[in-house]
């Protein structure tokens, strides 16, 4: 559809999946709301089944719909309702509201109308809940009009409105006050809590839900406290009871389906089963890993799930068991370890749960295995200085992983140096040697020696710490026999220089030189004799980032200061090459060929520079890469090199470069669409099965099958492989782009050909086009058709990120899908 | 879903000697005996067929004492003079000895006087031996020369004259009957074929030969002499393999154990040390009281005998090997809950269902998983763990100061429970691998109980423990800063003048920078 060649920014990895609720379908289907799109999960196997786009802004709410339990509403906040077959995932129609909607109910007993919550028009930080009465209009695109003001200033979270048993009555909640309104009564009751903060508590309300079957209502509260409200028809004599375990905010709650048990959940990430309100009982799931931001249950009370807040669900039996887990690309905090890559996965390997290595498979958009670092255990609670891990290095054939974990404290951080070998047999990562305290201060980088052809006898390992030194970490073979592993890691050499800090350090690519930056001045050390030959400096500035060219460059020096240098040494000549003013971020070599990657961050944008050392005019520039601030980037290496953008793109045939923003966005350039790059084939046969019939089709179908009974009848054998042959050649015909195909004399016998064969078959399009009429009333015209295409394109926008797209023209994509859609086969039938 | 992971106990690797499957080996002796000689112990030799006793030379005495015996079962006394080198026959019976008056004899084991006497000898034999084919009796005197000897007709066979000094060891060949080797005071090992009229190989050693040893096979060689031990190849023409330098005075005797795996050397610097034979590494090594002059172990590695210049032999005894007899007394578990289908395979269409496996918590990991500190740290306050592993207690400390509890499990303890954290604290605080931890809890406990000071004699008699031992280790610290200080300006004086050169080195860099503009 889009012109290969563009390059453009794309997001991947996934959205948070914070945005709102899980909810199951009847049919163990599980729907998230994920970034601006809504995903579809199988609950049994944990796949990505569907995505669903189109919405132009964060989906805020999804909800099934009461009334067909293969539909679902989700609204976001660019204004709009979206009603889905998620089944097929097709958008069925499209309310337009105006404003921002924060959050969305349907409750069974609203004919045709849903509630949202909307900002109020003119005053700041105040929301209402509304009711929006649904248009039955013909058409795809409706606008919503009628609104209604059920209750005002409300919270903005989907967690403060609940709907009450039946529909009769809604909650609300908002910092401490309770209102319920009752539709049939007309009647509002508001009650509140003291506003007191009683033993360091604060007893604002984070979140409600109702009883499905009696008249209750369970808050959650800010500190920890659960709080059960009956008998609130009447505004004096109502009660509550109070359920303490939490020592923090409660930050979800839900009612099983019969109502007999309520479960809770907070920053503990401990699931809490409340059996008997009266009794206290309780059940526990503890340790979920992070804390639980939603949880939802299925309808038919089998499984529950919860929503972690590093982008993780995890789905529980009815009987709290831990069932399985659904994840993504966690996202941590805060990642210190920067973008790796595992050379013997390509994995992406980066900080996952505290204190966890997580290797996150670019591919398959699924996380590979998490490693536990640390082996602690991790104490869900605020202000607790946690070792974490914050230096990873892999070494060439990752076959040795060294990281580096600290406690936060500032003052004296507990160090450890942990390298781990890689276990063919278990296929995972084994201890081999822990270091305590390998600096004295907080270690600032790290680097193995890669040298592939010499093999792992001569890795050495080096380490830059603030201490004033770097170590030098090598192999030691135990001569004692009985030992239980063979080789261990001791320290060789330590290395300082004018005791300044040592931030950076770097090998050359056949291994013999050292880099290592102190402050301002790099220095080069021979690793053999570790002798200091060169030093080169480029004041003012400390060095932020230094490597070292590769291949053909391999003489070159790169290093960038703070105060905006980037500079390129010559290391036969011991000379500055050349220097440009750039704010360099990230430095980041490709390390299968000579390109090296700069990202600047001036004045609120990031740009991007390709550059080989040896010249100083960049061969790439993307100015406004995006807005956020880039942090990390990696070259991973492809499997095998790219072709379609080569001549454009040189830098990009080995391999891709992935960047990491501030809000911890992982993104990549690609000349391809997402959509095309993760499931080709099934995304476009979704397509095909989606057109709508056209007047013609169905007259040719009718034919079709009159023939086809016909056939049957005279009892000719319907043989149906031919199509399946000839499709795939035609349809590649069709999906090239115009400028590559050869010229159309050439192709036309070949594709007459390609059809002429079939005689009695049928096309699969044409069985698509029979099934379809089957099941639903031939409407429309091709403008309909035009409408769901335009959408499809809009998603593909979504990613773009305001980089411009080539894109045909709309006459000539109408041309185009004219083309797709005559069937020729008719021909032969005459 | 994650298990609750227990805490780690940092394990540190024990400092000094490292516990290996030889130094327990060679520590499973029992306490030595000791029995005092008439003079210096020169030889000391077992007999190769049981019940193993071993002939002592010393003065002018051979002493031949059985396995377990503290009184000499019998005595060859018909010496004049000093007798020296004392060495049995391959099937134990025979025992010749040189002595002071330069006459060889040969006694009978069961016998008194001796059976022959071999005069030729101008000067004192110090070492004589059997060849391997029992006929034949090789001797080397300070009269430089090194004979052979017919035991039949008591006669010398050939003499040959090649040392320049005194001959003071030697030994035969296992495998040959016609080859042995005698070293000397002129710094050289000459291996000799009775076959041939002179030495077929000279080895020099580069001291004073004090001491050679064949292996078993016959192709290796070992010497002794000043403080070296060498390792030569006889087969390679005599090539050095390998120089030991492990005593730092001069090694008198060197002996193989009954495997052949290890070497020992005893020297006049008291020591007897072990070397691995494959890689040649000490493995072990013995302290004595005096200088070693002889050193001798029996078959099997049973006895170590070592004599001493004091006249004092030194017997050690192998413990006897420990049984694990007492398992048995546990009962077992019942057959039917634990044996049964223990040793089943499944096979190939069986469906296995598995057993989530338990795992075994110690008690402050309980307590710890439900976030129980104080008792977490009441459980690690318990005598067995505080006394013999210091490491869990503070490393359930240093878990709780991460948890922020450290504080709240230290508070509200008894005089008897503050006394034992106390204790605990002064004791331990000055050992490297704890003294982070362990001042954070002095700090919390002085914090804590401040306001109690001068309400028990107890708890304040341990703080100021606690006091002297902090304030031991200050001084301590200084002083050897002092001496870090010593050694810095004497490291600087010696690098002082690579320094300057890399400076040269430095400033090229700077001045050549070119600024050169990049278009974009």
């Amino acid at each position: 559809m889009v012109a290969a060649g563009a390059l453009r920014v794309v997001r991947c990895g996934g959205s948070a999946l914070r945005g709102a609720r899980a909810v199951f379908s009847a049919d163990s289907y599980l729907l998230c709301a994920s970034g601006d799109f809504v995903k579809v999960y199988s609950v049994c196997t944990e796949e990505t089944v569907r995505l669903m786009g189109g919405h132009a802004d964060l989906v805020t709410g999804i909800q099934l719909n009461p009334h067909n339990h293969m539909q679902l509403y989700s609204c976001s906040l660019d204004g709009t309702i979206k009603l889905w077959d998620f089944m097929d995932g097709i958008p069925i129609k499209t309310f337009t509201v105006g404003s921002k909607l924060l959050a969305l109910y349907t409750p069974a007993s609203a004919e045709d109308s849903v509630f949202v919550v909307i900002p109020k028009k003119g005053e700041r930080d105040t929301f209402q809940l509304v009711s929006v009465k649904l248009t039955k209009g013909a058409g795809q695109d409706l606008e919503a009009e009628e609104l209604s003001v059920v209750l005002d200033g409300v919270g903005a979270s989907t967690k403060h409105i609940a709907f009450g048993r039946e529909g009769a009555y809604v909650v609300s909640v908002k910092d401490v006050n309770l209102q319920v309104y009752f539709f049939k009564r007309k009647l509002l009751n508001r009650f509140s809590l003291s506003t007191m903060k009683t033993k360091g508590g604060d007893n604002h309300f984070s979140c409600v839900v109702c009883h499905p079957t009696e008249d209750c209502i369970a808050t959650g509260h800010a500190d920890g406290k659960i709080r059960l409200w009956r008998n609130f028809h009447h505004r004096k004599e109502y009660t509550y009871s109070t359920l303490h375990w939490h020592h923090d905010i409660v930050m979800d709650l839900a009612f099983s389906v019969e109502g007999t048990r309520l479960l809770s959940g907070g920053v503990e990430s401990v699931l809490v089963q409340w059996h008997n309100e009266s009794s206290c009982q309780k059940d526990f799931l503890p340790r979920l890993g992070s804390p639980i931001e939603y949880i939802s249950m299925a309808s038919d009370g089998a499984l529950c799930c919860t929503l972690h807040t590093d982008n993780r669900i995890t789905i529980i039996n009815s009987n709290l068991r831990f069932s399985r887990s659904i994840q993504g690309l966690i996202k941590s905090r805060d990642i210190k370890t920067g973008l790796v890559v595992d050379p013997r996965t390509k994995a992406l390997v980066l900080n996952g749960e505290p204190g966890h290595l997580q290797f996150y498979s670019l591919q398959s958009d699924q996380q590979l295995f998490s490693l536990d670092i640390v082996q602690r255990q991790y104490i869900h609670q605020a202000g607790l200085a946690q070792s974490d891990l914050v230096k990873v290095a892999f070494s060439a054939r990752g076959t040795w992983l060294a990281t580096v974990e600290e406690s936060e404290e500032v003052t004296d951080p507990e160090l450890q140096l942990k390298l781990w070998f890689y276990h063919e047999e278990t296929q995972s990562f084994k201890l081999n040697t822990r270091i305590n305290t390998p600096h004295d201060n907080h270690i600032t980088d790290m680097c193995f020696r890669d040298m592939e052809e010499l093999g792992d006898d001569s890795l050495i390992l080096v380490t830059t710490g603030r201490d004033c030194v770097f170590k030098v970490w090598v192999m030691v073979e135990d001569t004692d026999p009985e030992a239980q592993q063979s080789v261990s890691w001791s320290c060789d050499f330590v290395g300082s220089y004018h005791n300044y800090q040592a931030t950076n350090c770097c090998f050359s690519e056949d291994g013999s030189l050292l880099a290592v930056s102190f402050e301002e001045t790099v220095t080069i050390w021979d690793s053999v004799t570790w002798d200091l030959k060169c030093t080169f400096c480029h004041p003012p500035g400390n060095i932020r980032n230094i490597c070292f060219g590769r291949l053909t460059c391999s003489k070159y020096l790169i290093g960038a200061t703070d105060y905006g240098f980037l500079c390129c040494w010559n290391l036969l000549t011991c000379a500055l090459e050349w220097s440009a003013h750039l704010n360099v971020v990230v430095l980041q070599p490709d390390p299968l060929s000579e390109h090296i990657a700069a990202v600047s961050w001036l004045s609120k944008e990031s740009s991007l520079f390709v550059f080989k050392p040896n010249e100083p005019r960049p061969i790439y520039i993307q100015r406004n890469l995006c807005k956020e601030k880039i942090l990390l980037a990696a070259f991973v290496p492809r499997d095998e090199p790219e072709m379609t953008s080569s001549e454009k793109y040189p830098w990009l045939r080995k391999s891709q470069l992935f960047f990491l923003t501030d809000t911890q966005e992982l993104m990549t350039l690609s000349t391809k669409s997402l959509e095309e790059r993760l499931t080709p084939s099934s995304k476009q046969l979704a397509v095909e099965e989606s057109l709508p019939v056209t007047p013609f089709s169905v007259l040719l179908g009718k034919h079709r099958r009159q023939q086809a009974q016909e056939d049957i009848d005279l009892g000719k054998p319907v043989v149906h492989n031919k199509q399946e042959q000839a499709s795939p050649a035609v349809k590649e015909l069709l999906h090239t782009p115009a400028h590559v195909l050869p010229s159309a004399s050439f192709l036309c016998t070949i594709f007459i050909n390609s059809l002429l064969i079939s005689k009695e078959n049928k096309s699969a399009e044409e069985v698509a086009d029979e099934v379809e009429m089957e099941s639903e009333k031939a409407e429309d015209d091709s403008d309909e058709e035009d409408v769901t295409e335009m959408e499809q394109e809009d998603t593909s926008h979504m990613e773009l990120l305001g980089e411009m797209t080539c894109k045909l023209s709309k006459s000539q994509e109408k041309e185009l899908r004219k083309i797709r859609k005559m069937d020729y086969s008719w021909i032969s039938a005459f | 879903m994650a298990a609750y992971k227990p805490v780690v106990v940092q394990a540190c690797p024990k400092l000094g000697e490292k516990i290996t499957q030889d130094t327990l080996y060679w520590r499973g002796y029992k306490t030595p005996v000791q029995i005092k000689e008439f003079g210096a112990v020169n030889k000391i030799d077992f007999s190769p067929v049981p019940p193993y006793n071993y002939a002592v030379t010393a003065s002018s005495r051979i002493h031949i004492y059985g396995r377990y015996s503290q009184e000499p079962i019998k005595t060859f006394s018909r010496f004049r003079d000093a007798a020296y080198s004392a060495t049995y026959r391959d099937d134990g019976r025979l025992l010749v000895a040189g002595s002071e008056d330069g006459a060889i004899r040969l006694f009978d084991v069961s016998g008194k006087a001796p059976l022959r006497q071999f005069e030729g000898h101008t000067k004192p034999v110090h070492v004589v031996g059997f060849l391997s084919d029992k006929y034949r009796i090789f001797s080397g005197g300070d009269d430089y020369s090194s004979n052979l000897w017919d035991i039949p007709s008591a006669t010398e066979i050939t003499s040959y004259s090649e040392h320049t000094d005194y001959v003071r060891c030697g030994c035969a060949s296992k495998v040959n009957g016609d080859v042995f080797i005698t070293g000397s005071y002129d710094h050289t090992v000459k291996l000799f074929d009775a076959r041939t009229k002179s030495s077929v190989m000279t080895i020099e050693h580069g001291h004073p030969v004090e001491s050679v040893l064949l292996f078993p096979s016959g192709g290796l060689l070992v010497s002794a002499g000043g403080r070296y031990v060498k390792v030569w190849d006889v087969l390679k023409g005599g090539q050095l393999l390998v120089s030991l330098k492990n005593h730092h005075k001069t090694v008198t005797c060197l002996c193989l154990n009954s495997s052949g795996q290890r070497l020992l050397s005893g020297s006049l610097d008291r020591h007897v040390k072990i070397y691995s034979t494959t890689s040649y590494k000490v493995v072990h090594s013995f302290n004595y009281a005096t200088s070693i002059l002889s050193l001798a172990l029996s078959p099997e590695d049973e006895t170590i005998v070592v004599g001493m210049t004091n006249g004092v032999l030194n017997v050690k005894h192998r413990k006897p090997e420990e049984k694990n007899e007492k398992s048995p007394k546990k009962r077992q578990p019942a057959y039917r809950t634990y044996v049964k289908g223990r040793t089943y395979m499944p096979k190939q269409e069986d469906f296995c269902v598995s057993k989530p496996v338990k795992r075994v918590l110690r008690k402050y990991d309980k307590l710890l998983r439900s976030f129980q500190s104080s008792k977490a740290l009441d459980a690690v306050l318990e005598p067995p763990i505080m006394l013999h592993t210091p490491e869990v207690t503070v490393a359930v400390m240093q878990e709780l100061h991460r948890r922020g509890t450290l504080r709240s499990a230290l508070a509200g303890r008894d005089e008897k429970q503050v006394n034992l954290l106390l204790t605990f604290v002064a004791r331990r605080v000055i050992e490297p691998r704890f003294t982070p931890v362990l001042v954070t809890v002095a700090d919390m406990i002085t914090d804590i109980y401040q306001p109690v000071v001068g309400q028990s004699a107890i708890v304040d008699k341990q703080f100021l423990k606690l006091q002297e031992a902090i304030g031991k280790e200050i001084d301590y610290q200084e002083e050897l800063l002092e001496v870090l200080g010593m050694m810095d300006t004497l490291f600087a004086t010696f690098t002082k003048k690579r320094d300057t050169y890399l400076e040269e080195n430095k400033s090229n860099g700077l001045t050549e920078i070119i600024e050169t503009n990049m278009n974009y």
